[in-house]
């Protein structure tokens, strides 16, 4: 950690009462408040939980739960198979909006609507059009084919796979956005001498693109992963944990003991997807703060 | 005019076979909800994809509160306005000063404080709710509007100050010591020096802390109960109670909630976009 030192700091250091200018005296004034926050509801909450989830036999009632694997389980897929999912299509997507087309850039301005507008409203929008008597797509399954179509929400695979759509549909152009600016900051020159020297489109993306954005696109998988742990509403507006509790992941499941009451138990499943989310936060920090 | 070759023609249409499906798979689910803003039940449930009598009823319904479900709309609408005015006021107000304090001022031990609050920015938001809802109960503000500002503000600050920090690392130190060789003191360099030149990237978190707070639906739902203390999201939340739950009033409700932070992003879209996506992921 290189910390730069002004002039006056420096200087050998007397003892700590006179060491204080003035300045610093209103930066600890300053930095008061946040202080506050972070004690009051940052220390003070997480001691607290842990605090209650400190007795084994929690554990051994997570363990004994079905609910609970399964959540853990929905949570590795949707992480490991929708972000990368996800991260892949925004990847694709970001040397789409990269064109210089009058009509990319109004396309451009449209694709960021989910992003703009809450979760709520949209994603029960999807619920509906899933609805399986009155939902749109079953209606025009209907009078193309003739017949009925699935009950979308009640098969948790399909369901859980929906969450999944939903949230790739709200936090696409997010991360689109981020790997435009990184697609954009790649020196023009290097396409135009691959375009000499006749490389072919994936060429120019395995030599150039890829190699210049491979650290912004890892950093952006583990950073959408580390939030979508925390992706509450996609789950539980569209599929509320069921069919059966069968879709929970560990956000909505934490919530669901909650409810129930059993707190112990919530803060016992949040303490042990700590082991997974600790080394990624850590890897993030130490790149956020350099 | 220029004839296009066919090289061309086939570059724009490859490009179009992008386009389309980006341009239907955003706006199918936004279409939809307005499709049931401006239907008649018996339309909306019928799966038509135009309404045969497009009406603005449903808009009259919410306004007059006609609905059981929407007898507090305009309390409702008015807390989440208050809820989300505060937080941005107040998380400006703590991150700029914690900004400044540990940017400018080097404070001591401020590196540690940044640190600790990009710790907190990592915590998913689901995770930190559990214990945050039982603090709010010891602490006896449950119900109280205060439980969702705090617990609002403690969720944006982080970002904001490290977004903040970014920001006025960037500032020239002369300008502070050109002000303090003027004989400013250091709160008249906050005043009339940092807040001045922050401008952009204080518009930035504002609007940040606003949308954050405006669209949090679980932290809303777990803090508050009472029907006139909800925010408009726990409302729409509340819908769903009921089987045979009115969803073209719960479509049209949505969508004058989506309204004003669609309105507020595009217009500031530029601070928002230099702000936070080059602050966001720096590689």
């Amino acid at each position: 950690m290189a910390i730069t030192l002004s002039g006056d700091q420096a200087l050998p250091a007397p003892p700590l009462s006179s060491r204080l200018t003035p300045a610093q005296v209103w930066g600890i004034v300053l930095l008061a408040p946040y202080l506050l926050v972070f004690l009051a509801f940052v220390v003070y909450p997480v001691c607290y939980g842990l605090w209650l989830a400190r007795a084994p036999a929690n554990y051994v009632a997570l363990y004994n739960d079905p609910i609970f694997a399964r959540a853990a389980v929905n949570t590795l897929i949707f992480l490991v198979i929708g972000i990368n999912i996800k991260m892949l299509i925004a990847l694709f997507l970001s040397g789409f909006f990269a064109q210089q087309r009058t009509w990319i850039k109004w396309l451009s301005v449209i694709f960021i609507l989910p992003w703009a507008v809450p979760s709520i409203p949209t994603i029960l929008s999807v619920r509906f059009m899933l609805n399986p008597e009155w939902g749109v797509i079953n209606h025009l399954i209907f009078s193309f084919t003739g017949d009925d179509g699935p009950n979308w929400l009640n098969d948790p695979t399909v369901a859980l796979s929906m969450a999944i759509g939903v949230h790739i549909w709200k936090s696409l152009p997010f991360w689109t956005l981020i790997l435009i600016t990184g697609r954009l900051a790649i020196s023009h020159d290097l396409f135009e001498a691959a375009e000499v020297d006749g490389a072919s489109w994936w060429q120019k993306f395995r030599f150039i693109t890829w190699p210049s954005m491979q650290t912004l696109y890892i950093t952006c998988t583990l950073l959408s992963m580390i939030w979508t742990l925390g992706d509450f509403n996609s789950v539980y507006l569209l599929t509320g944990g069921g069919p059966a509790d069968l879709t929970h992941v560990l956000a909505t499941l934490g919530i669901r003991y909650l409810r129930l009451d059993q707190l112990s138990l919530a803060m016992a499943s949040i303490v042990c997807a700590m082991p997974f989310v600790l080394p990624l936060v850590y890897f993030m920090m130490k790149r956020l703060s350099r | 005019m220029k004839i296009p070759t066919l090289r061309e023609v086939a570059t724009e249409a490859r490009l179009l076979l992008i386009g389309i499906p980006v341009f239907l798979w955003t706006m199918i689910p936004i279409y939809h909800m307005f499709l049931f803003a401006i239907s008649p039940k018996e339309d909306a449930f019928s799966g038509k994809l135009w309404p045969d009598h497009p009406t603005l009823h449903n808009f009259e319904i919410v306004f007059k509160q006609q609905h059981y479900f929407l007898r507090d709309f305009y309390v409702q609408f008015w807390n989440s306005l208050v809820i989300a005015a505060a937080v941005g006021v107040l998380t400006l107000f703590i991150a700029t000063a914690a900004a400044f304090s540990i940017s400018r001022l080097k404070v001591p031990g401020g590196r540690v404080v940044m640190n600790l609050a990009l710790f907190t920015y990592f915590i998913p938001a689901a995770f930190l709710a559990v214990p945050m809802y039982r603090t709010m109960g010891n602490y006896g503000l449950l119900n109280n509007h205060w439980a969702l500002i705090l617990a609002m503000v403690t969720i944006a600050s982080p970002y904001a100050i490290w977004v903040l920090k970014q920001a006025s690392d960037k500032l020239p130190v002369e300008l502070d010591e050109a002000a303090v060789m003027d004989g400013a003191t250091t709160l008249q360099i906050f005043r009339l020096v940092y807040v001045p030149l922050m401008m952009p990237s204080l518009v930035a978190i504002g609007t940040y802390a606003v949308l954050l707070a405006w669209n949090e639906y679980l932290y809303a739902f777990l803090l508050l109960s009472n029907d006139r203390e909800i925010t408009l999201p726990v409302a729409l939340g509340n819908f769903l109670a009921a089987d045979d739950s009115p969803w073209e009033l719960l479509m049209t409700t949505g969508f004058i909630y989506a309204l004003p932070p669609a309105a507020i992003y595009y217009a500031f879209r530029r601070y928002m976009v230099g702000g936070l996506t080059a602050g966001a992921v720096k590689s």
